[in-house]
């Protein structure tokens, strides 16, 4: 399955880099989402059992588990602070971020 | 091989259309446009046309409809008229900025308000600015042809834009003629199969009809704007290669009647033609330099032609079913245009007749022949045909 | 198919977008991709979810996917099935997702032929109860007394005076093959009708609340809460339509509870007890008429 990806992109420089038509290559990234945050969850993994809650309601799907290794991908981490408050074992708290 | 039939404009095209083998149709009835969707569906009822015939409901749902079957692949057809035109104007912009080449038919009709269903052009006049390329035919046998080009210049892998092709409501579209319709293999040798990039595909996924901030935006409608213009060249390839397939030909954005040594020239568009070009006989046997352009298309707008067509004339009119309130006729305006761009000094009226479906009679249009010669009047817009005339 | 954290697909087809922190639409969109996979077409009208997610070059969408005019969604819809048909395509969806103004309001007259027609496609309504990408206006779906910049909370106005249009039983009249209403707040639920519509043949809508953080005015971290309470105090509930019949899925626990959802909300801060009065006496109509006439039975 094709993952949206982030990529090194140049600004056009000649007609030929604009597309003829409003069509282009899906789910192509240019900027991070990182700046939005004012605060970042933390995962304890003592208190993680891997349940995957926090994956299943995350709207921006930057939490990731495989074999119960729950990890978060910053770059697009907005902060929502829905992961800390639908864990159930209290094993996502949310640090300022400086 | 060809075959003759006796056929109203609206049955005219829908042969074409019928030929050109649109995989999807979507169909919405709007009076004097309805009978190209029901000869449509009687052909897919008789399998003589494979297509997926879709009855939506409203012109908006037509338009999107055809966007969304165009934006996997496939050649689409629709067709419309007068306020179900206006009705789908959101969608003309997002078909044409889309680069989607789908063909609609569009019968020309007044619009409200006062109601009337009679012919005028003033319903695809007033979306020139859509982005579509817009040709208008002058009998049924143009409008079959042109039924089956329209996808090959739509198509065009230089132009990608959508054409619609306008026929005079009643006049053209429910009067009958003989009409010679093209065997499916000379239409099949004539027009290649539809194939894009400009589309959904489940091997390559693709982001469609996105957002453009003011960074790029002017970008992608200058591009939409070079496209259209390749058009005007389409068009003569167009005709040559239908020429060589089906055997007639059209010639290309205009065509001239006596022009190469006219004084005075008429420019007409759509089912008035025809009269048009047996006034011109008339007065050029009582010894009156009378010439015609007839204009094919009108976006993209071919000024440079007709300033060279003109030659050395006189005088010009512009005769049109059409009027932009508190402006002038908007074909007189693109005419005028093209004389101050090409530095073309001319005398220059406008015509303007046949709204909400008024008939222009021989004697009107030898009328304004005469206009054109004597000059007498001061005020360059003219109506034909008024019922009150005193003021 | 029982959807849950462990067993859906890792792959993200809707990332890296610009919703605001804590969007419900954006999450509702995600998971819905998520059952239906990568072989899907996308429709999404001029709203939200193509305004954070389609911005050349920035293209969120690792599926087929496109954005259709405001009213257009659902006729879209009916030409990328037809076409894809003619095409001859294969083991694909075609999916539009639109907000409550752009399903009930403008949109509502495609949707209701496309479903007239039995075009083989599924319509997610994803509703947080107001336009949200213009600024907060009522919609057809604002439910009472809740404020928006068109339905200010003053002496003359009071905030919304009308109903919630009632979408789920509107599509349900056209003998839809199937329906359900849903929350982004039980996921699981939600997941399973998303799987349940991709099974069907003909036309399937889910109408599901996805709370707007900044609509609503509460914080980020409180979506899920907003849109699992919304169905525990029974102001939404969660239910099918298929074979003619209605089923509900679920039976509210907390009823009682209605204050503290509604005036966590800075919408309904302005709720008198009066006000409050007529919204459960509403929600309890409903509810006699859902367990007069429903049959009862959990989503399969």
């Amino acid at each position: 399955m094709k993952q949206v990806k982030l990529i090194e992109y140049e600004e056009p420089k000649t007609w030929a880099d604009i597309p003829w038509a409003t069509c282009s290559e899906a789910g192509i990234l240019i900027t991070k989402n990182a700046g939005w945050r004012n605060e970042r969850p933390v995962i304890d993994p003592k208190k993680c059992i891997g349940c995957g809650q926090c994956y299943l309601y995350c709207p921006d799907g930057v939490i990731s588990f495989a074999e119960g290794e729950v990890s978060i991908d910053y770059d697009f981490c907005k902060g929502c602070g829905i992961c800390s408050g639908i864990c159930r074992r209290g094993a996502i708290r949310m640090e300022e971020e400086r | 091989m060809s075959d003759k039939r006796f056929l109203s404009g609206d049955e005219a095209f829908a042969e074409g259309i019928r030929l050109a083998r649109p995989q999807v149709i979507s169909a919405y009835p709007i009076t004097p446009q309805t009978i190209v969707v029901e000869e449509l569906a009687s052909m897919v009822e008789r399998q003589s046309l494979k297509s997926e015939f879709i009855h939506v409901e409203s012109e908006h749902s037509a338009l999107s409809c055809a966007i969304g079957a165009s934006s996997v692949g496939a050649r689409t057809f629709t067709a419309t008229s007068s306020q179900g035109l206006l009705y789908m104007a959101e969608c003309l912009p997002y078909a044409a900025g889309g680069r989607f080449p789908i063909v609609m038919m569009n019968a020309n009709r007044s619009t409200a308000l006062p109601w009337n269903i009679y012919g005028d052009q003033r319903d695809s006049i007033s979306q020139l600015d859509s982005g579509w390329i817009q040709i208008y035919v002058e009998d049924a046998q143009e409008a079959l042809d042109m039924a089956l080009q329209s996808y090959y210049i739509a198509e065009h892998k230089g132009v990608s834009v959508p054409v619609m092709v306008n026929l005079d409501g009643f006049i053209l579209t429910h009067t009958y003629e003989a009409v010679e319709i093209p065997s499916i293999e000379e239409a099949d040798a004539f027009l290649p199969p539809y194939v894009t990039d400009n589309k959904m595909d489940l091997e390559q996924p693709k982001n469609m009809a996105f957002t453009v901030g003011p960074n790029l935006n002017m970008e992608f409608h200058i591009k939409h704007h070079e496209a259209m213009l390749t058009a005007l060249d389409v068009l003569n390839e167009s005709d040559q290669r239908y020429g060589k397939v089906v055997g007639r030909r059209y010639g290309g954005a205009i065509g001239t009647y006596h022009t190469e040594d006219a004084e005075y020239v008429l420019i007409t568009l759509g089912s008035i033609t025809g009269m048009a070009r047996n006034v011109v006989d008339d007065l050029r046997a009582s010894g009156v330099k009378a010439g015609l352009i007839k204009l094919r298309m009108v976006r993209p707008f071919p000024g440079d032609q007709i300033v060279k067509a003109l030659g050395l004339a006189k005088a010009v009119g512009t005769l049109e079913k059409d009027i932009s309130f508190g402006a002038e006729g908007t074909i007189y305006t693109n005419v005028n245009s093209a004389f101050l761009k090409n530095k073309r000094v001319i005398p220059s009226y406008n015509f303007i007749g046949g709204l909400g479906g008024r008939d222009i009679t021989k004697e009107q249009l030898t009328e304004c022949f005469y206009k054109l010669r004597e000059q007498k009047e001061a005020e360059p817009i003219q109506y034909i045909g008024l019922a009150i005339k005193e003021g | 198919m029982q959807w849950n954290a462990k067993n859906l697909p890792k792959e993200e087809l809707f990332y890296g977008h610009k919703a605001c922190a804590g969007c419900g639409g954006s999450l509702a969109t995600r998971m819905a991709l998520k059952v239906l996979g990568e072989r899907t077409f996308l429709a999404v009208p001029a709203g939200c979810m193509s305004a954070v997610g389609f911005v050349y070059p920035q293209l969120c969408f690792g599926n087929n996917a496109i954005i259709s005019t405001f009213a257009g969604t659902a006729s879209m819809l009916t030409g990328i099935q037809a076409g894809a048909k003619a095409l001859g395509l294969k083991d694909y969806h075609v999916l539009g997702i639109a907000g409550d103004g752009g399903t009930a309001d403008i949109g509502l007259q495609g949707l209701s032929g496309a479903i007239d027609r039995n075009d083989d496609v599924i319509y997610i309504c994803y509703d947080n109860e107001a336009y949200m990408n213009t600024g907060i206006q009522k919609s057809g779906l604002t439910p009472f007394g809740a404020k928006t910049t068109t339905t200010p909370a003053g002496k003359q106005i009071h905030g919304n005076q009308k109903e919630k249009k009632n979408m789920f039983e509107i599509v349900a009249a056209h003998h839809i093959a199937y329906a359900a209403t849903a929350t982004i707040g039980y996921m699981e639920d939600f997941l399973g009708k998303v799987e349940r519509a991709k099974q069907t043949k003909g036309t399937s809508y889910i109408h599901v609340i996805a709370p707007c953080p900044t609509g609503w005015g509460i914080s980020s971290n409180q979506t899920i809460h907003a849109a699992r309470a919304i169905v525990d105090t029974g102001l939404w509930y969660l239910a099918e339509y298929y074979d003619g019949t209605f089923h509900l899925n679920r039976k509210p626990k907390k009823k009682n509870q209605v204050e503290e959802y509604l005036l966590s909300q800075k919408r309904f801060a302005h709720l008198t007890p009066e006000d409050i009065h007529i919204i459960k006496e509403q929600r309890d109509e409903k509810w006699k008429q859902i367990e007069r006439e429903w049959e009862y039975e959990r989503v399969k």
